[in-house]
């Protein structure tokens, strides 16, 4: 079983990240979503819709976006935009959807001339095609360059800000951070929290710090809190100002310097790495 | 219509800029033709002019190329690319991607012909009272036969495997089929084979169309017809989409 015990709902309008490792069961449980697969029991309603037995219907309401592939690698960028606006009818325009995702110069290429970056681009503008009002993106940003992901963030809000219930699946935590407005938290097929990022967030404010590799390790103990080891980082959970005051004092006592020195909401890694550990323990 | 026409373009897109494929469907049946119409090494039956046995059977052959070979390979590639998958989350839908390779399938045979029929006429083929209306019928009925030869094998195999089954087939079928070599010169077991497979069975009714001069065209017809039926179904059956 690929997933089990599964809940969320999405809304319109919001950017939802379905998160996890890979294999967690964000792929398995978008392709229930959209049609592909059945689940063997439980509940599933999009649009309205229950896309096993109405994914023709569906479809015309939204965009799909696979993990990879999706097109016949001799077919061009430009036929291939004008076969989904024409599939979609909606009246998409392909050179302006080209250009809407940067890849007007390319309209003559190949897909098997893209780059990854672009075959993603690509394949954004297959779902925009369906001007939809839901849209499941699966790694929409993996391959891309920096550039190319601050694009697609843009592109992604802006379908948010027209109505659309976007979803998108990554195992990128920091990606999801700059987009998602909730999320979904996967591992082990299951669900280990779901919110929105404030949420998620709540109550996760602490201080991060490394110390440089030829020191020797400070005894913490007089602060009177515990310090914790993540690999080579410190972690208090506290940022407070009394808390870093005390930090600090202490570290400059022993005439050490911290060596990125961070303090206040946790992101969204270290909410995934509390919960799994907390799932684990 | 739309969602139907723009696939249809698209399929005709792929395969006739794919210069594979051209070599396929086009190349190949023409050179045959041309070559062993000119240079008279092979057998012809009881043909006096090779042109006479050969153009039926090269006519066989590239419905055969198109049908099966050339639509399976694409619908293979197609599955493996998820291309199949993309398409079944718009508002496509199955049937009317169906519709649409089976229409390109079509039109390419339409260019075939139009290429081939003059090219056997310019070799000196002048067939004796041709009944075009069975030939055309006999087409239609092998397209089917070997459109669903080509999507079961396609829906079944994984696409590198498919790609060398598809090409390794379209030879077994083009050299025991009774397209180029007549049954009569096949050794008694693999003639009864022969009989019963559908490349041999399209190139007999069509002989029987065209030139009168056919194998066993009753027995032709009822393989290619059960052909016709079968390969369909079982390809509806157990073609998987992913």
């Amino acid at each position: 079983m690929a997933v089990d015990g599964v809940s969320f709902t999405a809304e319109a309008g919001s950017i939802t990240a379905v998160l996890g490792p890979n294999g967690a069961g964000k792929t398995s449980t978008i392709e229930v979503c959209e049609g592909f697969r059945t689940a063997s029991s439980g509940r599933v309603r999009v649009l309205g819709f229950d896309p096993a037995s109405n994914q023709r219907r569906l479809s015309e309401r939204m965009g799909v976006m696979l993990q990879d592939g999706g097109v016949y690698p001799s077919a061009r960028v430009a036929d291939v935009a004008r076969l989904f606006c024409d599939l979609y009818g909606k009246g998409e325009q392909p050179s302006a959807l080209l250009d809407r995702v940067g890849l007007a110069a390319r309209s003559g290429s190949t897909w098997r001339r893209l780059s990854g970056g672009e075959r993603q681009r690509l394949s954004l503008a297959m779902a925009l095609a369906a001007r939809p009002d839901v849209a499941f993106l699966d790694e929409p940003t993996s391959g891309v360059d920096v550039n190319g992901r601050a694009e697609i963030r843009a592109i992604l809000r802006d379908l948010a800000d027209r109505g659309c219930c976007v979803v998108l699946a990554t195992h990128e935590l920091d990606e999801a951070e700059r987009v998602a407005d909730r999320a979904v938290v996967f591992d082990h097929g299951r669900i280990l929290a779901a919110g929105s990022l404030d949420e998620l967030r709540a109550g996760q404010r602490q201080i991060r710090f490394r110390l440089p590799t030829d020191v020797v390790i400070p005894d913490f103990s007089p602060l009177g809190f515990p310090v914790l080891r993540d690999g080579d980082h410190f972690v208090i959970e506290s940022s407070s100002a009394a808390t870093v005051a005390a930090l600090t004092s202490l570290l400059a006592e022993r005439g050490l310097e911290p060596v990125d020195l961070r303090a206040g909401q946790s992101s969204l890694e270290d909410v995934f790495r509390r919960l799994t550990a907390e799932e684990q323990s | 219509m739309k969602p139907f026409l723009a696939q249809l373009r698209a399929e005709l897109q792929l395969m006739l800029r794919n210069g594979e494929q051209l070599l396929l469907t086009l190349g190949i049946p023409t050179m045959l033709l041309v070559f062993f119409s000119l240079v008279d090494v092979l057998p012809k039956g009881s043909a006096e002019d090779p042109v006479d046995f050969l153009a039926p059977g090269i006519l066989a052959l590239a419905v055969m190329s198109t049908a099966m070979v050339s639509l399976g390979i694409g619908t293979g590639f197609e599955r493996s690319y998820k291309v199949l998958k993309r398409l079944g989350a718009t508002p496509l839908g199955r049937g009317r991607l169906l519709a649409a390779k089976i229409a390109s399938v079509v039109a390419v045979e339409i260019l075939q012909f139009a290429v081939l029929i003059p090219v056997a006429y310019a070799l000196g083929w002048r067939p004796s009272g041709p009944n075009w209306a069975v030939a055309v019928g006999a087409i239609v009925v092998g397209t089917v036969a070997f459109g669903g030869l080509g999507l079961l094998i396609a829906g079944v195999l994984r696409a590198e495997i498919n790609l060398g089954a598809q090409n390794g087939l379209y030879l077994v079928l083009l050299l025991l089929g009774g397209m180029v070599i007549p049954f009569s010169n096949l050794p008694l077991g693999l003639r009864a084979v022969a009989r019963v497979l559908p490349s041999g069975a399209l190139a007999d009714v069509l002989r029987q169309a065209l030139t009168g001069a056919a194998d066993r065209p009753g027995l032709a017809w009822i393989v290619l017809a059960a052909w016709a039926v079968l390969t369909p179904l079982a390809a509806s059956r157990l073609f998987r989409w992913e």
